[in-house]
């Protein structure tokens, strides 16, 4: 694309990405969550691969680690709710809502402004998932995207 | 006359949808045991003042576990169908 273009992705790819992760660590107060998060900043890869084409952000971008977040956040996501059998109680029991300390600080009925250390496991499972629908949604934008490149061509440059 | 019958078919399928849908009301359901316990005891429960984090990630976690491995098994999928694009991994044939 066009240096217009290329710049513009430039400013607008942290920006996404920052959002992306308000996003995701502000699930359990506001609108939102782990899975929309993560897809927002999927959003800012699809960007930077539009603006600078397929074959330079290969260079940047691996199918390596993209994978290797897919896989730390659903193991993360189930480990965190694993966690529980430790304590002693159910699977997926919210074991640190309302007991101080991390995430735990109590929260009553009725409107609130809102704190971001409330919820529990929540913000710990919506971050695991944040960053496995991050790396799967890139992922598969990144498979889908080398199948148009000419064949014949991309032979020739892996040999 | 295929075309005639399907049409008619639907228009009676159409009507009967907006026949059940119009008497009831608007912020009023049948059967709300199950939301008011949601909403008087959700935020003291889990601590989440966002209703629908606290049911998707909380209560219904076994569900989102079931959403994530769907994207995972996604995933992987299209990893099999593209690997021969992706890095010029050849598939081996059997």
């Amino acid at each position: 694309m066009s240096k217009l273009v290329r710049f513009a992705a430039d400013i607008l790819y942290p920006v996404v990405l920052i959002f992306g992760l308000y996003i995701v660590a502000h699930g359990h107060i506001t609108p939102g969550g782990g899975f929309q998060g993560g897809a927002v900043i999927a959003t800012g890869v699809a960007l930077v691969i539009v603006a600078y084409g397929y074959r330079e952000v290969t260079q940047w971008i691996g199918k390596g680690g993209l994978m290797a977040r897919e896989v730390v956040g659903l193991l993360g996501f189930i480990g965190t709710a694993l966690v529980a059998f430790i304590f002693g109680m159910p699977f997926f029991y919210n074991y640190l809502a309302g007991q101080g300390g991390l995430f735990g600080v109590p929260v009553t009925y009725g409107p609130n402004p809102g704190e971001l250390n409330t919820g529990g496991t929540v913000p710990l499972m919506n971050f695991a998932v944040g960053i496995e629908v991050w790396g799967g949604l890139a992922l598969v934008i990144l498979y889908l995207l080398s199948g148009l490149v000419p064949h014949d061509d991309h032979e020739k440059e892996g040999s | 006359m295929r075309k005639i019958v399907a049409g008619l078919i639907l228009g009676a399928l159409l009507i009967t949808f907006v026949a059940m849908i119009l008497p009831l009301e608007f912020g009023s359901p049948r059967m709300s045991d199950m939301d008011d316990y949601f909403i008087r005891y959700g935020q003291e429960q889990t601590g989440n003042n966002n209703e629908c984090t606290a049911i998707v990630f909380d209560y219904r976690g076994f569900d989102t576990i079931g959403e994530s491995t769907v994207l995972f098994t996604a995933v992987i999928g299209v990893g099999i169908m593209f690997r021969r694009f992706f890095g010029g991994e050849e598939v081996e044939d059997e």
